[in-house]
């Protein structure tokens, strides 16, 4: 995909622009001051931070072959669930002809090499079919300011449609050089030669070495300027399914996350925060703590823009600072947060719906001429509450600053070059003094994007020089100051004309700016609302139906309760409202959903494919058994295409999801069993919001705190669930982390319509 | 001094009889494949066997574990390679983040000790953890096919 873009730098005159339209991430490097504009970059030539150890070689800046013939593929991405550690390594292995079982992944080295360019690209405000002039310039620029920023980001399910370029120029790249190596070796010319499972082989003598042999070699040839990349009808390893690297080591314990950190002479903290956001600690009794066995310090740390304030314990062990914290009778100044109220917020939502300055960011045709003269009119409010993420792994960070200048952090995130960057500012070194590693993550969904825990254990640990510390959130932390899935309104005005076309669109939605919000973190400074977020409407303002008369607007609203971006962003809210309401102009115009989507999709032949498989295989057609419903929905996102049809039933008075057929189409799947995964991952995790998921403040505290007040779906609520698949070709690639999520909730509750007859307009599901 | 069995393994310990065995096994004695989730026994992550029984670790206290037999994720490989269990979640392909995977693991092998052949409601009923990333369907699988596996 990379190939497509111009490598022409931009006028300056449009740097201004991409200023405004710049995300956190962005924002992040301007108050570094690491970024370099438009730098044209070679993604292949080995950086200086990667060292080829003892015996292995270096083939271009992705690979490490070992003499033992094991091909080490750098990685540029954070495993945290979806595979992709195994994805791209086999992207790698594709190209190289290499053995399968002899590839295994490392974490790359923080280097600009690796940055992830496509997630900036991705977060232009325009919609995806948007082709105007200004759109490409903005894409392809946030394109290249990421190439240029050097940002390693795991997230808005871009890595293989990022990697998927560099990766399969590097293993061609590779195995280019492993064949001059061979050619030479056997005094043959390199067409002669041919490559399957890690060996080279010259089939008229009968030579052959394995890429092992080869590895000293292959590394002392010159990197090739121009290689020939595989057609694809001709992969061997990609689109089948193929079993995961990191599956043996999450089976038997010996997978590390950064919770598993142990180092010599580490120290562990706990830490009690702020109760209400923006609070600040007035006093606290450390004495008795200090008399409990392996207490080493007890101490505050103030808030920063990143993190709360906070009372922290430094103990020999995690239990003796966990269970010190009972000890610090801390008085708080809630300020000026103390009185934040759901229910009085969502009152405003309400009220925003038809008040307070909107901005536009999709309008086309004449909405109050299309409402004019309608058949039929629809309107309909809904709402959705804040969520935590829950990850598994609860919020950890392990570091230690160095009196001789210098620190080191383990750290599970989502983006190792933020780390770099804020633990150099924590620790007031510089970014070429700090080490990351950064291990598994135990789950993350937008989470650890976040460097807040990192600012703490950064704080703490300097003020304990040469000690390691590992600073432990409890689960009651991290679900009271977590950066929250926005809570949204969203109101429609639909008009129907007599054949059940949609002839006037409108829509509203209400609710804060997750990438505003992020860049206010990272640089209060550079905190502006002339910047639009993409993510607020996403899911509402680039529907695929056919809409002639629309217009999309937003309101951003500044409530003290931090967001952030949690899996599918704001598909996740967009994709529940617009599915819903589709479902319900459908039910005006008399229609079935199903035939009333396919007619609005007349433009959109791939959409209708997906949408027409779920159907199928769900057996739209045949009536459902007894006292079970079913529901459809479909949203595009992250450049794939998803319809789910949900089969729904009611037991003891609760909606039981006894089903969910799914249909996918991100354009290839790369490894068909991992896109299964994830769709069956995103579906699950979804159904967990619809059913269970809200968090709800009152007097400024977050009323949930842990996992019995914060339900999840578990094994007995799983519903059977199926996953087919369309590859619609390569030049679709779309991401596959994500998408599963936005259908699930609309589908779930467009079935309880037909169940019940009650339009579900607020989430969690509530009858 | 606490005196148990880990994995085989006598150990003693020297700590706050408080401190619950999911914090004895990670920081004491180096055994960081049982996991914290929670801390309130809710999500499982902990889980491992006492005396053969699964049990939520992050709320046992040490103390009530002297002179039992802890067996932990690290302790259910066999002479002969993987448990049963182990082997049907690799050929599930069960894992994603894998952190809440070494509980959902010690669950399930605890239930196959005392239900060779368990039932989708049997599984339902003794396999509550939480996995954030969705991995059910196919922790039903893996079990299923360890079952099936361990009678043949």
């Amino acid at each position: 995909m990379t190939g497509t873009f111009s490598t022409s730098p931009a006028p300056r005159s449009r740097r201004r622009r991409i200023f405004l339209i710049g995300t956190g991430v962005v924002a992040g490097a301007l108050a570094i001051g690491v970024y370099r504009f438009y730098r044209p970059r070679d993604r292949l030539s080995p950086p200086a931070a990667l060292h080829p150890g003892t015996s292995d070689t270096i083939l271009t800046a992705w690979i490490r072959l070992g003499t033992d013939g094991v091909v080490t593929v750098q990685m540029p991405r954070q495993e945290m669930g979806q595979g992709i550690a195994s994805t791209l390594a086999l992207i790698v292995a594709e190209e190289m002809d290499a053995d399968p079982a002899r590839v295994s992944f490392e974490e790359a080295p923080v280097d600009a090499t690796y940055a992830n360019a496509t997630v900036l690209g991705d977060g232009v405000p325009f919609r995806p079919d948007d082709s105007s002039v200004i759109a490409r310039v903005v894409r392809v620029s946030q394109f290249r300011m990421g190439e240029a920023l050097g940002v390693q980001v795991t997230g808005g399910s871009t890595s293989v449609r990022d990697a998927w370029g560099p990766m399969r120029q590097a293993g061609a790249t590779a195995r280019a050089m492993l064949l001059q190596a061979a050619a030479s070796r056997f005094g043959v010319g390199g067409d002669t030669l041919s490559v399957a499972n890690g060996v080279v082989e010259h089939k008229p003598s009968g030579k052959r070495a394995g890429f092992g042999e080869l590895a000293v070699d292959a590394g002392r040839e010159p990197m090739p300027r121009e290689v020939a990349l595989k057609d694809p009808a001709q992969f061997v390893l990609l689109g089948k399914p193929q079993r995961r690297l990191d599956i043996p080591a999450k089976v038997d314990g010996s997978a590390l996350f950064g919770i598993d950190t142990r180092l010599p002479g580490m120290y562990y903290a706990a830490l009690t925060q702020s109760p209400v956001f923006g609070g600040s600690v007035v006093s606290f009794d450390a004495a008795k703590a200090k008399t409990r066995r392996g207490v080493i310090d007890v101490f505050d740390i103030p808030a920063t823009s990143n993190s709360a304030a906070a009372v922290v314990v430094v103990a020999e062990h995690y239990w003796q600072a966990r269970a010190a914290l009972a000890d610090l009778a801390i008085k708080w100044n809630d300020g000026p947060n103390a009185s934040f109220d759901s229910a009085a917020q969502r009152k405003r939502y309400e009220e925003l719906l038809t008040q307070g300055d909107a901005r536009v960011y999709d309008r086309a045709g004449d909405v109050a001429g299309g409402l004019a003269g309608a058949a039929k009119q629809v309107t309909a409010d809904y709402y959705v509450p804040y969520l935590a993420h829950a990850a598994m792994e609860p919020i950890n960070c392990t570091a230690v600053v160095r009196k001789a200048g210098g620190c080191e952090v383990w750290l599970g995130h989502q983006a190792p070059t933020l780390v770099k960057w804020f633990a150099a500012r924590a620790a007031d070194v510089d970014t070429s003094k700090v080490t990351v590693h950064t291990p598994y993550l135990g789950g993350a969904f937008g989470r650890r994007f976040e460097v807040d825990v990192l600012m703490q254990a950064v704080t703490i640990a300097k003020r304990l020089p040469d000690t390691p510390v590992q600073l432990i959130w409890s689960r009651e932390e991290d679900m009271t100051h977590d950066v929250y899935r926005p809570a949204a309104a969203s109101r429609f005005r639909a008009a129907l004309d007599g054949s059940a076309n949609i002839v006037s669109w409108s829509n509203r939605v209400v609710g804060q700016s997750c990438t505003g919000e992020l860049t206010a973190r990272l640089l209060p400074a550079a905190a502006s609302d002339m910047m639009k977020d993409k993510t607020t409407v996403e899911g509402a303002f680039d529907l695929p139906y056919m809409l002639p008369n629309r217009v999309v607007e937003h309101v951003l609203t500044h409530d003290p309760i931090p967001v952030g971006y949690w899996r599918s962003v704001g598909h996740s809210y967009n994709a529940f409202f617009t599915e819903s309401f589709i479902d319900e102009c459908a039910v005006a115009a008399g229609k079935d959903p199903v035939a009333f989507r396919l007619a609005l999709l007349r433009h959109e032949p791939r959409f209708r494919k997906v949408l027409e498989l779920a159907a199928e295989k769900a057996g739209w057609q045949t009536p459902p058994p007894a006292g079970v419903a079913r529901g459809v929905a479909l949203a595009e996102s992250f450049h794939s295409i998803v319809a789910e049809v949900a089969e729904v039933e009611m037991v003891n008075g609760a909606p039981r999801v006894r089903r969910v057929v799914c249909a996918v189409d991100c354009g290839f799947a790369v490894n068909p069993d991992i896109v299964v995964a994830q769709m069956e991952s995103a579906i699950i995790f979804g159904l967990t919001a619809a059913l269970h998921g809200e968090i709800t403040l009152k007097g400024g505290r977050v009323e949930q705190s842990n996992f019995p007040s914060y339900e999840m779906v578990r094994l007995a609520s799983t519903p059977q669930i199926e996953v087919h698949i369309v590859n619609s070709g390569l030049e679709h690639l779309g991401g596959i982390g994500e998408p599963g999520t936005p259908p699930i909730a609309p589908a779930v509750c467009n079935a309880l319509f037909k169940l019940t007859g009650k339009r579900i307009r607020s989430l969690p599901i509530r009858l | 001094m606490i005196s148990f069995v880990v994995n085989g393994k006598p150990v003693e310990l020297d700590v706050d009889p408080e401190t619950p065995l999911l914090w004895a096994l990670r920081d004491h004695l180096g055994l960081t494949g049982t996991k914290f989730g929670c801390g309130v026994a809710a999500c499982g992550a902990c889980t491992v066997h006492l005396d053969d029984q699964a049990m939520r670790s992050c709320v046992m206290p040490v103390s009530a574990c002297a002179g039992k037999k802890v067996v932990t994720i690290e302790g259910l490989r066999q002479p002969g390679g993987l448990h049963p269990i182990q082997q049907a979640w690799v050929d599930a392909q069960a894992p994603q983040c894998g952190y809440c995977q070494s509980g959902m693991i010690m669950a399930a092998a605890a239930l196959l000790k005392t239900n060779g052949k368990p039932s989708d409601a049997d599984i339902d009923a003794a396999i509550t953890n939480i996995c954030r990333c969705g991995t059910y369907p196919r922790v039903r699988t893996a079990i299923h096919a360890a079952a099936a596996a361990t009678k043949a």
